[in-house]
């Protein structure tokens, strides 16, 4: 019976990722190797991240409630400082191999530009995180129990699945301002980045206030989304011709060969 | 700097070893694991299966506390939210709450039973009517009219709970914070508050002991013979264990058959008992007062039988498994009529059996004999003088010895399958007349306050060691009789009887370290130092398991056995271990077990002093011949197996409701569906939404 909160809360959380996975980047073989490259880097970010964690946590004092609580602080902000300075050397890395691919391609242009690429490698952190912070919560929402008996809101499976959501599109939406930032050098975006993510990363130490934790979440995801949306070329304006639907533009669009 | 950095490793290894062993946080959120579980297993015999199991992964029900029968009707029929695990207090657990729980099963995800502080005044026993009914001597062809209890049931209060077959798990649970918990939770989340149904989250409970085997005793050996992996896929394996025995005097052990000129008496207890729950197994007066009785009497009896040459050898027996259709003695017998023995049948004088003998509140002993034998006038003759002999061994003592004035069978008891192979003259010694005067055979409750082994309050455990209680005097009364009646039967003179007295501090500590705790001061000092881990605080489950577990009764009496009738030699350790008395020294191993023991400890001293022990204790191996014969479907022998299992575990949780499940799940379709959607929408006119006026931008999207 609970397989149905598992698929529920599978769908909820990689939905919207899958979606975007499936209609704008599975169809090109390029795109597909950026991502899993994207959450490679990632991976590798979390990796360093545990192994300081590990070794902090040895050298702590176990007893000390107060000490341990700092630690998973310090835990969560050098995660998030090595997640945004992979973000960072992906970005340069990503520089040097868009050079390459352009001498090795016959066209003119790049292959790829870099706004496709922060889209890309943005999703790519974000599949990695979100099944990181839900895997393991999933696999116990099969059952046959729930959260609950020491007191705990028997909401928190739907929660985290909603909180993974966020996270995976938060990850996108700061990959195209991150890369954004980087290309036209206006650090103040990426400052902003690193401290939207910071701060989402310690609202999380609202749980299990969860309402308090998810409504902020949402609130910076919607802001973030908005700034990604003029980031990558989208305007209140395109977005009005778009649902209207009455855009010259959009029938030549279609009618434009690719 | 390699020290440190090898200090590192060790550390990083630590620390994913801790994280490897610690139980994931949102586990330990959901679940809380009992640990105290003992589940109700699956045995098999040639054509049945008993027991209990769960399914695979281990049964769910919501929890129901059952407070009296009458309740039922919620579990079975009014309950909105089936199927539901019950607990019951022990009072509950009887045969027609059972019963009904049984045949309501679809609704029943299982029964987890607490165990009282005391015992039910009424008596309960979970055993049938009429133990080992088909496996005794009587049959249509041996006192047809004796054949199946006809004359008298032995137990009048089995109600058969132990041979019934559950397919859901039932567990014994002990009335500690693990049951608090689980009150708690029923009382916070189950409860029915002023007639409306309680609400989502309700409390649950998973029981997981699932068995392998399946069917039959045939059908689970053929399934251990076909191996479908690498991996030996066995799913039951026979209850087996062993037999003790020593001589009163040395026998050469390693020449098997007949012995020439060797007249034996054999004196035998059982080793073995069981409950409904596989590992609580007290048989405090089911196995433990026979036993203790004879080690007592082995005791009493070692000088005389040293000092005084006997006609005849006294044969010191345990028998394993005789709860399971006699399985100990059968073996025995069949490998003396196999020659497989170091005697045979014919060395055998005669057969005397200490049965329960823990006197419940009077002081007569009832000696039974077997009718059907004594029709031949030689066996009447030699069982007359058997019962003379106790009875001249009881006199001026505190014990009474009578007859049972009808003619009825023997009780259950290992003679009968000395009997089954030819007639033999012998007496049974039990407590009780015509039915079992133990009100909790072979249940949970055949314990020390059954016995009444009870010591007075604010006693350490070291003073009740060495308590001497009423119940230690009253089996030390039935030691000495044994002992001087054996003495007389061996052949022994009439007028040194007086000299043989069983120690009543040797039967308190005995009871003490079978029926309270193993582990003690006293066991320390004499059990050899290779079996010392086995002991334990707890009360010896006599229940005899598969061969591949030692079991802890058989370790107990055999250096029991070895300490009370054998003799400290000045031997080396290594000697010792090795079987003989010097160097050059063949012989002894042929007569002699040898034993290193720690010893005590000398008072300002805490390294122990430790001995060798020469005693003529042996041991075989106690399976049932069908086994051997690779004959599952006898009727003549013991096919008892037990099943393997995997995982024995309970725990509790909360269950969402239906309600929010699908809620769940809908809101996920619903992510999902939108999702794509919106995705198709806006990849479709990425062209338009992304084209940031008239920069040409995204031409290459």
């Amino acid at each position: 019976m609970t397989a149905a909160v598992f698929f529920g809360c599978t769908f909820i959380a990689f939905g919207p990722a899958v979606s975007l996975f499936l209609f704008t980047i599975a169809r090109e073989p390029l795109r597909v190797i950026f991502l899993i490259a994207g959450a490679f880097f990632w991976l590798v970010s979390l990796l360093m991240a545990s192994l300081v964690w590990f070794i902090s946590v040895q050298i702590s004092n176990k007893e000390s409630v107060s000490q341990q609580k700092g630690l998973l602080i310090f835990g969560v902000v050098l995660s998030v400082l090595l997640q945004e300075t992979f973000r960072f050397a992906y970005y340069k890395l990503l520089k040097k191999a868009n050079e390459g691919l352009l001498a090795l391609s016959q066209e003119e242009t790049m292959p790829i530009s870099i706004r496709q690429l922060a889209y890309v490698s943005g999703l790519g952190f974000g599949f990695m995180s979100g099944a990181f912070s839900v895997v393991n919560i999933l696999a116990d929402s099969v059952g046959p129990g729930t959260v609950g008996i020491h007191g705990d809101s028997q909401h928190y499976f739907l929660s985290s699945a909603f909180m993974t959501m966020a996270i995976i599109l938060l990850h996108m939406f700061w990959g195209i301002i991150f890369f954004d930032g980087c290309e036209k050098q206006r650090w103040l975006a990426v400052a902003a980045v690193v401290a939207s993510h910071l701060l989402v990363s310690c609202l999380t130490f609202q749980n299990p206030q969860y309402v308090s934790s998810l409504v902020p979440t949402y609130v910076v995801m919607f802001f973030m989304g908005v700034w990604a949306f003029y980031t990558a070329g989208g305007s209140l304006r395109n977005l009005k011709l778009c649902l209207t639907c009455k855009d010259k533009d959009f029938l030549l669009a279609n009618h434009r060969p690719r | 700097m390699d020290l440190l950095s090898n200090k590192w490793i060790v550390y990083l290894a630590l620390c994913l070893f801790v994280a490897g062993i610690n139980c994931n946080s949102v586990e330990n959120k959901i679940y809380v694991k009992l640990n105290y579980t003992v589940p109700c297993v699956r045995l098999l015999n040639s054509t049945h299966q008993i027991g209990c199991q769960s399914s695979l992964s281990g049964d769910v029900g919501v929890l129901h506390v059952l407070e009296s029968e009458e309740n039922l009707d919620f579990v079975l029929r009014n309950g909105r939210n089936p199927p539901y695990m019950v607990i019951m207090e022990s009072s509950l657990f009887t045969r027609s709450v059972m019963m009904k729980l049984k045949n309501g099963s679809s609704r029943v995800a299982g029964v987890a039973v607490v165990e009282p502080t005391s015992n039910p005044p009424d008596g309960f026993s979970p055993h049938t009517r009429c133990p080992n009914e088909n496996t005794g001597v009587y049959s249509e062809n041996y006192g047809p009219g004796l054949a199946h209890c006809n004359t008298t049931k032995w137990n009048p209060l089995g109600n058969g709970l132990s041979y019934e077959e559950f397919d859901f798990p039932i567990f014994s649970m002990k009335d500690d914070n693990d049951t608090q918990l689980i009150r708690q939770c029923y009382m916070d989340h189950n409860r029915p508050m002023n007639g409306s149904d309680p609400q989502y989250p309700l409390c649950a409970m998973q029981l997981s002991s699932h068995m392998s085997a399946v069917t039959s005793t045939p059908t689970c050996m053929r399934r251990n013979s076909i191996s479908f992996s690498m991996s030996n896929d066995m799913v039951c394996d026979p209850l087996s264990d062993q037999n003790i025995w020593a001589p009163s005097k040395p026998l050469n052990t390693t020449q098997n058959g007949h012995k020439a000129n060797e007249s034996v008496i054999i004196v035998s207890a059982r080793l073995d008992s069981r409950s409904f729950f596989s590992e609580i197994g007290p048989g405090a007066e089911s196995a433990a007062s026979g036993l203790i009785t004879l080690l007592a009497a082995a005791h009493a009896l070692r000088n005389a039988t040293q000092d005084a040459q006997l006609d005849r050898t006294i044969f010191y027996t345990f028998f394993h498994g005789e709860t399971f259709d006699y399985i100990g003695s059968s073996k025995m017998v069949y490998d003396m009529e196999k020659n497989q023995f170091p005697i045979d049948l014919d060395n055998v004088h005669s057969v005397l059996e200490i049965g329960q003998v823990g006197l419940h509140s009077s002081s007569n002993l009832w000696l039974h004999t077997d009718p059907v034998s004594m029709r031949n006038s030689s066996i009447q003759e030699e069982v007359k003088n058997l019962i003379a002999n106790l009875k001249s061994a009881a006199a001026g003592l505190n014990v009474s010895v009578t007859e049972p004035g009808v003619t009825q069978p023997l009780p259950p008891s290992s003679f009968q399958r000395f009997l089954r192979a030819r007639p033999f003259p012998g007496v049974v010694i039990e407590d009780y007349n015509s039915s079992f005067s133990n009100k909790y055979f072979q249940s949970m409750f055949d314990n020390a306050d059954s016995l009444n082994v009870l010591y007075p309050p604010n006693l350490t455990p070291e003073e009740q060691l060495n308590h001497v209680t009423n119940t230690a005097k009253s089996l030390a009364e039935v030691a000495t009789t044994v002992a001087r009646a054996l003495f007389i039967q061996a052949g022994g003179e009439k007028t040194q009887i007086s000299s043989i007295k069983a120690d009543e501090l040797m039967v308190s500590r005995m009871l003490y370290s079978f029926l309270i705790s193993s582990n003690n001061s006293w066991t320390q000092e004499i059990v050899g130092l290779k079996d010392v881990v086995h002991l334990n605080n707890n009360t010896v489950n006599f229940y005899i398991s598969v061969e591949q577990q030692a079991s802890l009764p058989t370790i107990l009496v055999k250096y029991l056995l070895a300490n009370l009738t054998g003799t400290a030699v000045n031997v080396t350790q290594e000697n010792c271990k090795n079987q003989k008395e010097s160097e050059d020294d063949k012989e002894s191993k042929h007569l002699y077990n040898y034993f290193w023991v720690p010893g005590a400890a000398p008072p300002n001293s805490t390294e122990r002093d430790g001995f060798c022990v020469r005693s003529t204790v042996h041991w075989s191996r106690a399976i049932s011949p069908a086994f051997l014969m690779e004959n599952y479907t006898t009727s003549e022998y013991s096919t008892w197996t037990e099943s393997r299992w995997k995982e024995i575990k309970g725990r509790i949780f909360l269950v969402a409701s239906h309600d929010l499940e699908m809620l769940t799940l809908g809101v996920g379709i619903g992510v999902l569906l939108s999702s794509l959607l919106l995705t198709y929408i806006m990849s479709s006119k990425a062209d338009i939404l992304f084209s940031s006026g008239r920069e040409p931008t995204s031409a290459t999207y």
